[in-house]
Parts: C-alpha cells; structure tokens; sequence
C-alpha cells in the first residue's frame, strides 16, 4: 500500500535539550539587529511565507540553502542537523509535522524578517496545509525544472490562491542536464497567468538563483497587517508534544501581541494555560520578549496534550478577551477506519499506552476498543487518509516495538433501514442484517495528472473504480488534469498503486472529501469451516463482489496450513455463499525414521513447534498463521508467493 | 539388574561408518572410501574397544547386562565378520550379554556371504537387517543403490541358513516411483518370507547430492499425499500377510519378531552408543559412588579421526552432553511411545481432554483404547503421528 506524498521536509525545530538553550527567561538576540528583534518588529519588515512543492522536487534542499545563505546557520551543518526530525518523516520524504523559522535577509540596507513556515505535502493532512497556509501572505510555488508540476502541488497551490497569497513561481533543480526550464516555465506562467520571465529559476543544490529568489520574497510578498491595540489574536497552525516540554504550539500573530507569564485562553474551548514561555525558532527555539503582530513563534503552556491546543483554534489572552475567533477551525473527521490489532495478544495494554502517546501528538487519530473473534483485542482506529493511517501503523511499530495487524482500511458508511433507523458504520463486521432501504458512501473529487497518452489508462481506471469523469485541463500540450468523482472506498483500495503501474510512474493524483452518494453496496462474509472471520468481512459494491469473494477464498485457501480435517473456505452474502474452497485435510505429518540418535533433535524441534503454535490465531479449530492475515489482508498479494503449504 | 537404575533395559548400539559408496539420499554419519583420511577400519574398531572401556568406567557398579546389541550405520558389514564378531566380544566382556540378548546388525546385501553370516551367527549374533530398498531397477538407480535385487533373494536364504532372523528395509516415495513400482517391491518383499519389515518413506534433505537436484529442479518430489498412499497400500499388503505394525515404520510376524532394541528407544529405556556420532541416554540413576544423577543424553564427536584421536588420548569421545529434566522426559515418552502400537496411558497426557476427543472425532486416535485408558493412533494416526504429539504434548 502506498500513495501519494509530496513535500520533502523541512524541520526547523532544533533539540529542545540542547546544551547551548539558554535559561528560561534570558532573552537574547536572533538576529543581532535591534530593527528586527521579535516582539519590537514593525509589520512591515515581516515577510511570512511557505514553499508549495512535490516530493522530491527540492523543497529540503532549496530551504537548507536558504538558512545558509541567510547566516541562520553554516551550510554544512544545515543538512545534517535541520533536515528531519522523524526517522518517518526522513524515509518517505514527507512532512508530518509543520515548522517554522525566523531569518533576517536585507534588501537595499533595509533587515527583514523572513519567516518561512512548512507545511506538509499529502492530501489526507490538507486541513493542517490549509492552516499553514493561513499564517502566510506568500507562497513560493517550487517546481522541478526538469518533472513540471503534479497534482497534488496543484491542490496544495488552489489552497494557496483560495487563502489569497502571493505566489513566486520558482524552477528548481536548474543544475541538472535533464532539466527543461523553458518548457516547464511556460507551463508553470500559463497555470498561474504570469510572464514567462517572472518564473524564477534557482538551485538549491548550487545555491544559483536563491539570495534573487529571497530577494523576492521580500519585494511581492506583503508584509502582514493587523490592529497592535486591538484584543489579541493569534491562529495555531501547529501543535507538537514533546517529551521534555509538553505540548509546543506554533502560532501566528494576527492582532494585538503575546508576552510572557501572561495568561491566555483558547477560543474554542476558553480553555486556559499560563504562557510559561514564548519564542522564535532561528533555527533553535530562542525565548523571547514575546510575539507582535504578524509575528511567527511558538508558545509553551506545560499542557501535555495536543488536543488542549488545536489547529485552527484562536489563541486569545484571557485577561481581555477577543470577541471573534479568527475562523477557519474545524474538528478533524476520520475519512478511513482500520482495525489494528497486537499479533501477539498479550501486547494489547502496550498498544493502548501507545496510541495514548501518539495521540499527545496527533489530535487527527481517533480510536477505541475493538474485539475480534478472528485476531483478538484491538483497537478500531480513524485516520484522515491512508497515509495518515500508514504512518501511525509505522511509528507503533517502530517507536513502540509492536507487531500489528492491521484489517483492510474501509470508509464510513450511512445505513438507512427500511423503518427508517440511520447506523452509521465504520466497521464492516457491524455491518446491519435485514432490510435495508439504503446506503450511502462518501465520494471524493480527485484530480489526476498525466502525460496525456495514459488519458485512456486512467479512464479505464476510474471507470473500473466506479468513477465519474468531470472536467480535463491540458497544462500543457503533452500533460492533462483530470477531474473525477470517485468513491472513496474505491480510492483506499490500491488506486494509486494502480494509477502508478498503468501510467509507468507518470500519474499523480490529489483528493478532497465531496460529500456523499447512495450505492449499491453488500456485506460480503468470509467463513472457515462456517464460521465467519469478522477480520475478512468487507463492504463491496454488488458487482464486485463475487471477485472480491473469490479472490479472498482463493489466497486463504493457500494461506492456511492443512490441518486434521477438511477446512471448507466460503465467501457469502448474508446466508448466499458466493464462493467456495476446500483446504483438504492433511494426510501425512510423520517422520518415518526415529530412533536413538533422533531423539534430542527431534524434542528440540517440538518445543520450537510449540513457540509457533502460541502466535496461530484460531478460528474456531482451525489454527491459522498471523501471516495469513497480514498477507490476505495486503491489497497487492495475493498470497500464492508464500506457496501451496501442506 | 542394578535397582539404582529402575528396571530399565540396557542395550548397546555400535555405529560403523563405513560404506562403500555414499548413496545419494544419505545423511547419515557414515564415510564411502576416499572421503575420510586417516580413519582406517582397524583404527575404528581399536577406538570402539577403547571407549568400552571408557564405559564401564562410567558405569561401574551397574551390574546390567546387555540385552540387545545393534550394529547399525553406515554398513557395518563394511568390516570383516572377524572384526564384528571382536566388537561383540568387547560388549560381552564390558557389560555382559543377557541369555536372550538380540544381537542385529544391518547390512548391504552386496557386503554379505554364508560364509560371514554363518560366522556372526556362531558368535551371537542373532537377527540381520537388510537394505534392500526397492525391488524395482529405476527407482534403485535414482537412490544410487548398486546391489542387485537378485541379491536379497540370496542373502535372506544365506541368513535363514545361519539361523538369522530376518529384516528387510524398504524405502518408499523415492523420486519417479510410481505406486504400482511400490506395490512390486512390498510383492517382492512377501515372496522372501522376512520376520520382519520397516519401511521408510524417503525424506530428501538439504545437504545431501539429491537435495541438490532437487534444489536445481532435477528430481521432483513425491507428494506426501502420494506417499500416504503407499503407506496405506504397504500396511494393506503387510497386514493381509500377517505382518502386524508395531511402530509407525515396523511390522513383524509375531512379537518375538519385533526389533527390540528399536523397542527400547521408543520406550526410553537405556543404552550406551560406542563409535563416531553415536548418541547415549541414561535415564536417573544412582550411580557407583552413590550419588545420584540426573537424566542424560550425550553423543560423540562426528569424525571417525576426531573419535580415534580423542580415545587414543585416553579421552571421553562425547562431543556434547545434554541433561533432561523431568519434563523434557515426559515430552519424549509422548514423541516416541506414541508411535507403537501398544500407544501411551492417557494419564502421561493430564489436562489435554478436548485435543483428546478432536484427535478421535479426526479419526486420529484410536477412541475404544482411549476410553480404557490408552492413546493408541489409528491407521490414519500414524501418518500423522507429529500432528498428534503436538495436540497432545501442548
């Protein structure tokens, strides 16, 4: 399973424990010029913007450059120390997390503050890109001079003109022989309507092109503009908990200012915190005198928390309150459900500690108690996306050494029944018997870029994929922007694996939620020996459910060790079986020979033998292999790798 | 019988590994001509003597004879009688041998006359096992085995002759052995009368010249369904013949027929392995100086050379030595007795009630003997004797 990421990452937060962090209170300089010092800045030295960008398009690099260009720290050490913060985060080039950081640049003898804020690149955290967005008044809209742009640059620039910013169109990665600067320039001129000339080419590897491009950012973007005097008002666009200090929100200052020791409150909640310490990160975080208007920095509460300081939520001071909040806050709602559950049962209490920690850190990840007859206790989880859902897969394993199973991912489904009862579904087992009047399903409108010789592929795709074609844009004479309806369920499973291998790698694909539609949807069942794996239960849409059966008795039926007695394998819906297969008992499990000399490593063998038993799940009498689930449960096995057992 | 040692059998089995060709499915420890330098047969059987006395060292004041000898391999007809027959002398003048006592020794029907068997006969030996295989020329060729078949007929009447008891071997699910070539042999196998019978399906492993062409797609497989099949088709036929199944891979005309040192393995009793990579278990006992020992297994450096060196120097030949306690002791009685016919009381297995009833509705154990009290597999059972150690054991 994988989708769509775009964004390398940008951390800018340094090590909270650093031994050079001076104590709590002490106030130094960050830029050594008292015109831009945090908390006395005039608006109009400010400049706050972000980089919209594609993975691997050079946004890492382009931003390390820009700290060394700008003194905020030496060249070498920038791509060693600031590059990324989560092993996650470095592996798949995406930005969980958004940072920001302060760096002075002077034009015609005239020091700015540049505050450059991160935003992460994938679709499914669009809610938190679109705050990120809202701290700034200009985007530098960062293309690979030699790939052009992808889809989800594409949304992530809609948002960027929807939040009214100043977009610098910049081609990177000049350096390379393979790059078309002139070709992808004109693209890049006619998808924003600018001259030709005005799209910037710079390399953040060589550094070419980049004091002009800050030069830029200084000139087109405008400064910010709030009321000093007016209550104070600033957005949270980030909320990270750490270890040593709790809770770190990042805020933008739109009115009056913020100070340290104050008491502030959060307008959503009116909840209140003490500001135990306020600061700018350049690139370490730096205490300072507090925050102005327009000004970038981060807030400590000693909340431990981050569901106590929410993106989108309004940071006011609770002493003279403001009376509107400044908009655009909402809850974030879980798009995909996944069930996880500890391969090894007795690991359930550490995956509660776990998801508990995680959650300090990730207000989007919901979850509650599950119990499966298949796969035990566990935990039903909803994720904002599918990568959402990989990475909290990922960082449980990896962070808290847990081996997980996860069940496919499915959709929220909206169950009306025939006396007019509304069950709203989010796990396909709890899926309701009896008469049913209708089912909704949520849909998405997703965008797909392609080369346009695959424009055929992809609607083949999407039309297997139950999609509904909109409009297509050429960008260029070569590449199309396809616009389609799908429904999500559809989307979740394996579509951009598929987008990928049919378009050769060329295709990328962006998605917002669009509501939702009725659809002709069953609950197709999987039984062993008549009893039904809740794990494997899955609501298709009624013509795909026989493939869907038939594929999923198909690889269990490989997957499973013969045991004692035959094991008939059924796919149905509701009491119909759809499918069937039979695991034919086993016939032979004996060695012939056993005598004196066998008899230690025979013993040995049996209390191996054993080990292995305790991890088989049983469904009913039959012993099924963990690995069974996880390989039925993948999108793109089918399970024959691991071979016919006997 | 020493009471410190319970009444527990003892036995003697004596490993020679020496063959004259390597058969392409073998692992066992045993070495053809040119792959072993500097382990001459007479250097083995000085060493052998030489750990004798090394043992009666350790099991002074055990006053027990042997009550069965086995001479396996390896083939140690590979050494002259003369030499089997000083071996055998050197158990009796360590141990003793009880009145009764088996003696067997396996061998190549290729390595055999009247004249030698004859010879063992007169010295004690009472029972000879028989490599014959398979009846059928393609399936020897592909096991790389070179006597040939006219060659067992004439070594079992060779035997009778010397008043031997007779065993033949047979190897079933060799690759390209079809079930009718299966079917020939088990004839052939009837025609010659033997006492007794084992029959092993052929199990190929990684390390030997056919696990190589299987690796490299040479040979094919037999699937153990196919194998199944010619158990079944094996027990039919032996069982019709009056040959009754006494372990999972052994039939027998009538008890007193049965290998009984093989009995003594699947019954945990004792015995003393002498010569290169041979196992030994002694169960608990107390021994000569009074104190009492716990269970051990131990068994001897592999090389024939290390195995001289080690004796030479007046050394111990054991190569490693693992203890058992109580409960690795309970684990094996249920590994080994169970694959006998006479099977295991129920109480050896406490707590295991519903893997009991699930192995009986599964036609697996047999459920008459289990209600009187004995876990006994069926016919289907003993093909899936591991299956049912595992339900049982844990």
């Amino acid at each position: 399973m994988r989708t769509e990421r775009s964004g390398g990452t940008l951390d800018f937060v340094g090590e909270w424990r650093a031994p050079c962090r001076p104590n709590r209170g002490t106030v130094i300089t960050v830029s050594g010029d008292p015109r831009i010092e945090p908390a006395s800045t005039q608006p109009a030295l400010i400049r706050n913007f972000c980089i919209i960008a594609h993975i691997d398009h050079g946004k890492s690099t382009l931003a390390d450059r820009m700290l060394g260009i700008t003194g905020v720290v030496s060249e070498r050490a920038a791509r060693a120390q600031y590059l990324d913060r989560m092993d996650i985060e470095r592996e798949r080039g995406i930005t969980i997390k958004s940072q920001a950081v302060r760096m002075p640049w002077t034009v015609d003898g005239q020091p700015h503050a540049l505050n450059m804020i991160d935003t992460p690149g994938h679709v499914d955290f669009t809610y938190e890109v679109s705050r990120s967005l809202a701290a700034c008044e200009g985007a530098i809209l960062l293309v690979d001079a030699a790939q052009g742009i992808e889809a989800q640059t594409l949304a992530n620039l809609y948002l960027a003109l929807e939040n009214d910013l100043t977009i610098i169109p910049v081609l990177n990665k000049i350096d390379l022989p393979s790059a078309d600067p002139d070709r992808y320039a004109a693209e890049l001129a006619q998808l924003i309507g600018c001259e030709v000339d005005d799209v910037l080419r710079v390399s953040g590897k060589t550094g070419a092109g980049v004091p002009e491009l800050l030069d830029r950012v200084v000139r087109d973007i405008p400064a910010p503009v709030g009321d000093a005097s007016a209550p104070t008002r600033a957005m949270i666009f980030d909320s990270v908990y750490d270890t040593y200090r709790g809770v770190v929100t990042y805020v933008r200052v739109v009115d009056g200012g913020l100070k340290p020791r104050e008491k502030i409150a959060m307008m959503s909640t009116l909840a209140t915190h003490d500001l135990l310490e306020i600061g700018v990160i350049s690139p370490e975080p730096v205490p300072t005198k507090g925050l102005g208007v327009g000004e970038v920095g981060y807030l400590i509460t000693g909340v431990k928390d981050v569901r106590q300081s929410k993106v989108g939520d309004t940071v006011t001071l609770a002493s003279r309150r403001a009376q509107e909040s400044l908009g655009g806050y909402r809850d974030p709602r879980p798009m995909v459900y996944s069930g996880l559950f500890p391969l090894d049962g007795s690991d359930f209490p550490i995956l509660r500690d776990a998801l508990d920690k995680l959650q300090l850190n990730d207000a989007s990840l919901v979850y509650e108690p599950e119990s499966s007859v298949a796969l035990g206790f566990g935990f039903r989880c909803g994720y904002l996306g599918l990568l959402h859902l990989e990475i909290v897969r990922d960082r449980l394993e990896r962070e808290f050494g847990l081996d997980l199973i996860s069940t496919a991912p499915n959709v929220v489904y909206e169950v009306t029944m025939e006396d007019g009862k509304v069950i709203t579904v989010t796990n396909p087992s709890e899926y309701p018997g009896g008469k049913i009047r209708e089912v909704r399903e949520p849909v998405v409108k997703a965008s797909i870029l392609v080369p346009s010789e695959f424009i055929g592929t992809v609607m083949e795709l999407c039309q297997e994929r139950r999609g509904t074609m909109g409009t297509m844009n050429y960008l260029s004479e070569t590449r199309v922007e396809m616009h389609y309806t799908l429904p999500l369920a559809e989307v979740v499973f394996d579509f951009f694996d598929q987008l990928k291998s049919r378009t050769r790698g060329y295709g990328s694909l962006d998605y917002e939620p669009a509501g939702d539609q009725v659809a002709d949807l069953v609950k197709v069942d999987i039984l062993l020996q008549g009893e039904t794996v809740d794990a494997f239960s899955a609501v298709v849409h009624k013509d795909a459910a026989y493939a869907y059966g038939l594929s999923m008795v198909g690889k269990l039926k490989n997957l499973i060790d013969r045991q004692q007695f035959e094991v008939p394998v059924q796919a149905a819906i509701g009491s119909r079986v759809i499918a069937r297969e039979t695991i034919r008992a086993i016939r032979k499990d004996v060695l012939a020979k056993c005598y004196g000399g066998d008899i230690s490593r025979k013993r040995k063998l049996l209390e191996k033998q054993k080990a292995g038993k305790k991890r088989m799940k049983n469904i009913g009498s039959v012993e099924v292999p963990p690995e069974a689930f996880i390989a039925a449960l993948s999108t793109s096995d089918d399970g024959s790798d691991k071979g016919k057992k006997k | 019988m020493s009471s410190a040692s319970g009444a527990r059998d003892f036995g003697v089995y004596i490993h020679v590994p020496f063959c004259a060709v390597r058969c392409g499915y073998c692992d066992f420890n045993t070495y053809a001509p040119g792959e072993v330098e500097g382990a001459t047969r007479e250097g083995y059987v000085t060493a052998a003597l030489a750990e004798m006395a090394l043992a009666r060292e350790t099991m002074r004041g055990d006053g027990r004879p042997a009550r069965t000898v086995f001479f396996g391999g390896g083939t140690p007809t590979m050494l002259d009688s003369a030499a089997l027959v000083a071996l055998l002398e050197g158990v009796r003048g360590t141990w003793g041998l009880s009145a009764d006592a088996e003696v067997t020794t396996e061998a190549n029907p290729d390595s055999v006359t009247p004249e030698s068997l004859h010879a063992l006969a007169r010295a004690g030996f009472t029972r000879v096992s028989l490599g014959m295989q398979s009846a059928v020329p393609h399936v020897l060729a592909t096991l790389e085995r070179t006597h040939r078949p006219a060659n067992v007929a004439r070594a079992v009447a060779a035997a009778r002759e010397a008043g031997l008891k007779v065993s033949l071997d047979l190897i079933y699910g060799t690759p390209g052995e079809s079930l009718s070539d299966w079917r020939a042999s088990l004839e052939a196998v009837l025609e010659l009368e033997p006492d007794h019978v084992s029959a092993y399906a052929l199990v190929i492993e990684p390390g030997t010249r056919m696990g190589a062409q299987l690796r490299r797609g040479e040979v094919a497989p037999t699937d153990p369904d196919v194998q199944a099949d010619m158990y079944e088709l094996a027990d039919t036929m032996l069982s019709a013949a009056g040959y009754d199944w006494y372990e999972v891979s052994n039939w027998a005309r009538e008890p007193a027929d049965r290998c009984r040192h093989n009995l003594a393995y699947w019954r945990s009793q004792d015995w003393w392995g002498i010569g290169p990579g041979a196992h030994s278990y002694l169960g608990p006992r107390v021994q000569g100086d009074g104190i009492a020992a716990g269970a051990s297994r131990w068994w001897n450096v592999k090389h024939p050379r290390a195995y001289a060196a080690r004796l030479a120097a007046g050394e111990s030949p054991a190569a490693e030595t693992e203890p058992l306690a109580d409960e690795d002791l309970r684990l094996e009685q249920v590994m080994l007795r169970l694959r006998l016919s006479e099977g295991i009381p129920a109480a050896l297995v406490e707590g295991r009630a519903e893997a009991i009833a699930r192995l009986i509705a599964d036609g697996v154990l047999d459920g008459g003997a289990a209600v009187r009290g004995t876990l006994r597999l069926t016919r289907r059972g003993r093909l899936l004797a591991d299956l049912a150690v595992r339900a049982l054991a844990f």
